[in-house]
């Protein structure tokens, strides 16, 4: 119930409503659009947008630079790992 | 699934890992006192247990599951009220599957609904409103259950009877507020903690902003994450990173859900529907002050409380249940007298084996798990 699960919009349903179809890892599931639309993301532009979906509500957009970001991170610091573990090796030699 | 598999690379896992280790090695950590970090939401507890993040961390580090998992806090006095509304002639009591289970004093809503009460589990409040709509001289019942991540749920749902006229939903509100939990937290006196894992989804809705008084006021660093393992992992190696460098701040790990002020939506449809309690009853925990909402009075028709007597009598835990000393972080899950013995998955004593967030469900379900599992 607390756990939100990522899908994408595929199609608004009832805009008075704010109801869309969500495609959620396969299973198409009409969903609740209230928290995402705002004056800076219009109802159309929720198409094709991944979310976050909690108890059939739309929470969260997914915000896809950020967890670009996010994934940077852990790589730049596997390559410096890696990096220290030439320079350690490099040394014994 | 994106934005899932990538967050469960184990090649990652094992850098950060090896950062963790590395780190700690460092900050020359006394083995009889490890570090005590908390991960507040029962959603990391679950992923903690689930992909063995326990086993990857040094023992100079001890995780601290905290009472973040909503049905685990349930006293059994509020699950004696769910059934004393849905026992009654015409309702149809509605709720998220993880409550059907929950111990009352004499039984569960799952058997009560086998002893004839119409009890639904569904999946949305969206779902209870439906079933408002489609039966039209019932009264339906949704148990309004959980922090701020579901607070707006319940609350749009409720925007969207009153916008359809439909008078015979209700909610029986039992949501929770995070803030009041973690300042009791805070100042429990028993409990020695060096930072917090923030909750994901509750800031999704709230934003962090509101951890500020935590460095402020208590010093001790919080680092918001995301739920796969790499997002805790690196939480853990942030909280990590801000004691060895004597930094106190609230960081994001989940930007790529959570924003600084949270969901403008979502808090105005919360702000428009609840107002605090003056105080509510948690189980383990006690009453903490103004830790749950109620109905706005301008939303008492949709109050399950104001249409209903509920007994609300409270019930204390059964004696050989620890699930309080378990909640705050005093024992271990094992170390509980009736766990894996008298208390199972099959037939909970205590509500944090019943939820697969809680600790003791969690950690019976996986426990024995040494390597991580289900990542890449």
């Amino acid at each position: 119930m607390c756990l939100g699960i990522p899908g994408r919009i595929i199609k608004i349903d009832d805009p008075r409503e704010k109801l869309a179809t969500a495609d959620i890892g396969g299973v198409k599931r009409q969903v609740n659009i209230a928290c995402i639309v705002d004056e800076a993301h219009p109802m159309e532009s929720c198409v094709g947008a991944w979310v976050l979906v909690h108890v059939g509500f739309a929470m969260s957009r997914i915000n896809e630079a950020e967890a670009a970001e996010t994934l940077k991170i852990l790589v730049d610091l596997g390559e410096a790992q890696a990096e220290i573990a030439a320079m350690r090796l490099s040394a014994a030699q | 699934m994106k934005y899932v598999d990538e967050f469960r690379d184990s090649e990652k896992a094992r850098i950060l890992a090896a950062e963790i280790a590395a780190l700690t090695a460092r900050m020359a950590i006394p083995p009889r006192r490890p570090l005590h970090i908390m991960e507040v939401c029962g959603g990391h507890t679950h992923s903690i247990f689930r992909y063995g993040i326990e086993q990857m961390l040094p023992k100079e580090i001890e995780l601290i599951h905290g009472p973040g998992c909503p049905v685990c806090v349930l006293p059994m006095g509020r699950v004696d009220d769910c059934i004393s509304i849905a026992e009654r002639p015409g309702v149809i009591f509605a709720t998220f599957g993880d409550a059907m289970r929950v111990p009352g004093s004499r039984k569960t809503l799952l058997q009560a609904k086998a002893g004839g009460a119409d009890v639904r589990m569904v999946y949305s409040p969206m779902d209870a409103l439906t079933l408002a709509r489609n039966n039209p001289a019932r009264q339906v019942v949704f148990f309004g259950l959980g922090f701020e991540t579901t607070m707006p749920s319940t609350a749009l749902t409720i925007l969207q009877a009153e916008a359809e006229g439909i008078t015979n939903f209700f909610i029986f509100c039992n949501h929770i507020t995070i803030v009041p939990t973690l300042r009791a937290i805070l100042e429990s006196p028993e409990l020695q903690l060096d930072g917090f894992i923030g909750p994901g989804h509750v800031s999704m809705v709230i934003g962090t902003t509101p951890y500020d008084f935590i460095a402020a006021d208590y010093a001790k660093p919080v680092v918001v994450a995301g739920f796969e393992p790499l997002d805790i992992l690196q939480s853990i190696w942030m909280v990590l990173k801000q004691i060895a460098e004597g930094r106190v701040e609230i960081e994001n790990q989940y930007a790529r859900v959570v924003a600084t002020n949270g969901n403008a939506a979502a808090l105005a449809a919360v702000a428009r529907v609840y107002e605090l309690r003056d105080f509510f009853e948690w189980r383990g925990l006690g009453s903490i002050d103004h830790s749950g909402v109620k109905l706005r009075d301008s939303y008492a028709a949709y109050d399950a409380e104001k249409k209903f007597i509920v007994p609300n009598i409270k019930i204390e835990d059964p004696k050989a249940c620890q699930c309080g000393e378990v909640l705050k972080g005093q024992i271990k899950p094992w170390q509980c007298g009736v766990f894996g013995t008298s208390c199972t998955p099959e037939s909970p004593l205590g509500a944090l084996m019943v939820s697969s967030e809680g600790a003791c469900a969690a950690h019976y379900q996986y426990g024995g798990a040494r390597q991580p599992v289900e990542m890449r």
